[in-house]
């Protein structure tokens, strides 16, 4: 018996299921976003030079395949979303991962869909946000067993979190909540408070990384909404604010889309992982790691110059990359470098005392793909980074991924947690003497 | 009129896999009649408004199914229908709808809206991600003969936003398309 031979056609022409809608209960009404818009702080002066023979933003450059040049090769390439059901632990592609001698790799988590930003409670619970799906997570060990509980749903791409005095703040893709006390009410988690929405809606680059630098402000970044474009002055920019949302100002622009910063615990500076353009090279131009020493002052190059050697070659005529804060370190092509920690914790060898420990989820408009990996850079005295290399390898295997890295987070115990949102897991690297 | 209330209940009761309790309890098998009723038996819809599933990508069909019991994606009434379904469920009905035969075109359509659909898809490169055939692949969904009103909804709930993808994709993809450009876009993809 099928539900055809039950329903006259005509009944299903007519729209007679459309009442289903109203007689059956459906809970949870979704986070809709309105489309982009709403009006946005734009309030210091611009440190951009004047936008002199670059063209109007054309209307499609919000496209993610804005600039993508004609050809087979390249209409090969697509974005590649992970799937929502998280891998079996036991399917996990730990045998597959590979770290440096002396340290080891271990699962730390599994069941966590789309596993993105990590942030660590004063207790020790382990959050982690989404950014396909609509959850916030709560990791808890508990006699040396993870329990993932959901603490939040039905919002819309929380993909950032900061954990400050007690509170949880998840940054949905337009809207910053704070949910108070969180760790002592898992199971029943508060309501939370809204903390800032003057945000663009755009779905380009439009999740976010937050954090809360030592300042006690809040660091908020605002993608360009697009692949390449002359951004609106509301956009390609890190703002920072109290902890309330009030007193906004923006504290960097040129800034494409950073999903990853963290201060520098010796200089007290904000350093924070970039994005660069696509499209314009299989090779060129590299993910920038970038410093902020005058916050407000300074401009990191989109979407003039890139990789801050590299004039665009539509909005860079006219321009020098001099004219621009150049990164200190270069991350890869399309590597798609995303969250970063400096290492502060005592249980890695010194080497890594100070390290910045960067995830690459890897690159998806790049033939041969690079990245899927959490690489290490060095920063020698002057801020630059002298070194870059692997940490934990093995993600992308035979050029696919089996996994994709998101964030890094110091844990408490010094080990080295990693989120991976293909697989919707978290690693543990720790070191072994 | 009683009749025709005992038959839109019966109906409902099919459609919504309700019969014996809650709807997670009811065997997979039993509850692939409920879908293909309103989704087609063969893989192409007769029914207004609902797709057609035949040959779609079943990565495409199980992300789907799971933001629908998730009520991550609302769309009465497949959040009930989803609703208690275990992982295993989804991917046996991902790997049941995926295996039915693509909808084929049935010719026709408006020549002049053709072309400049085709100039649409050129300029967007619609075939990059849904391959050149709009057959699309892993969590990419095939649109190749798909309904036309479907597709016009589609678009329009990406272009508003009032569809958010599973990825951004075709949030962005959508945004420089005027109402013509989707209409267009949909009478061609529904008549390849």
């Amino acid at each position: 018996m099928t539900a055809r031979s039950l329903c006259p056609t005509r009944w299903l022409r007519a729209g007679v299921l459309m009442p289903l809608g109203i007689l059956l209960p459906l809970a949870g009404a979704h986070a809709q976003q309105a489309p982009s818009g709403a009006p946005t702080p734009g309030s210091a002066q611009p440190a951009a030079p004047a936008q002199a023979g670059a063209p109007a933003p054309a209307q499609d450059r919000g496209s993610a395949l804005f600039g993508r040049p004609e050809g087979a090769d390249a209409a090969k390439l697509a974005p590649i979303s992970g799937p929502p059901i998280p891998t079996p632990a036991n399917r996990l592609p730990l045998d597959k991962l590979s770290v440096p001698p002396g340290f080891k790799v271990e699962v730390f988590a599994s069941g966590v869909a789309n596993a993105r930003s990590l942030r660590q409670g004063d207790q020790g619970t382990v959050f982690a946000g989404t950014r396909s799906l609509d959850k916030v997570y709560a990791v808890q060990t508990l006699d040396g067993k993870p329990t993932v509980k959901v603490i939040a749903s039905g919002l819309h791409r929380p993909n950032g979190l900061a954990f400050h005095k007690g509170a949880l703040y998840v940054a949905e893709l337009s809207r910053i909540w704070r949910f108070d006390d969180i760790e002592a009410k898992l199971d029943a988690p508060p309501k939370p408070v809204l903390v800032y929405d003057d945000l663009p809606k755009d779905e380009a680059h439009g999740w976010k990384f937050i954090a809360i630098g030592p300042d006690e402000k809040l660091y908020v970044p605002v993608g360009a909404p697009g692949n390449i474009l002359m951004p609106p002055e509301t956009h390609a920019q890190i703002r920072r604010m109290d902890l309330d949302g009030k007193n906004v100002e923006v504290v960097a622009r040129g800034v494409r889309n950073t999903v990853g910063f963290d201060w520098n615990p010796e200089t007290k500076l904000l350093t924070f992982t970039d994005n660069g353009r696509d499209w314009v090279s299989e090779d060129i131009p590299n993910d920038e790691l970038n410093v902020l020493s005058e916050p407000g002052k300074q401009h990191f190059g989109f979407p003039y110059c890139h990789q801050g050697s590299f004039t665009d070659p539509e909005y860079g005529w006219g321009h020098s990359c001099a004219e621009f804060t150049a990164p200190a370190g270069l991350l890869g092509a399309h590597a798609a470098a995303l969250g970063m920690r400096f290492y502060t914790g005592s249980q890695f060898p010194d080497a890594y005392r100070n390290a910045v420990f960067i995830a690459r989820h890897g690159s998806w408009n790049k033939t041969r793909k690079i990245g899927g990996d959490v690489v290490v850079a060095k920063l020698g005295p002057d801020g630059k980074v002298t070194s870059l290399e692997p940490f934990l390898t093995g993600f992308l295997q035979d050029n696919k991924y089996v996994g994709r890295p998101v964030d890094v987070l110091v844990a408490q115990d010094g080990s080295l947690l990693v989120s991976d949102d293909y697989n919707g897991a978290i690693y543990r690297v720790s070191y072994a003497r | 009129m009683r009749r025709l209330a005992n038959g839109l209940a019966l109906c409902l009761l099919a459609l919504t896999g309700l019969p014996t309790g809650p709807a997670g309890a009811q065997p997979v098998a039993e509850r692939l009649p409920a879908c293909l009723g309103c989704h087609g038996g063969q893989g192409r819809s007769e029914t207004e408004g609902v797709p057609s599933l035949g040959g779609m990508p079943a990565d495409y069909v199980l992300t789907q199914l799971y933001l629908f019991r998730e009520k991550q994606r609302v769309a009465p009434p497949m959040n009930e229908m989803a609703a208690g379904l275990s992982d295993d469920d989804l991917r046996t009905i991902s790997d049941a709808v995926a295996a039915l035969p693509p909808p084929t075109s049935d010719g026709g359509g408006d020549p002049a809206r053709i072309a400049r659909a085709k100039d649409l898809v050129a300029r967007h490169q619609c075939g990059s991600c849904h391959n050149a055939d709009f057959s699309g692949h892993d969590q990419i969904p095939r649109i190749r003969a798909q309904r036309e009103e479907y597709l016009v909804a589609a678009l329009r709930g990406y272009k508003s936003n009032a569809r958010a993808g599973y990825d951004p994709a075709m949030n962005e993809a959508a945004q420089p398309l005027s109402d013509d450009d989707i209409r267009d876009l949909a009478h061609y993809l529904a008549h390849p």
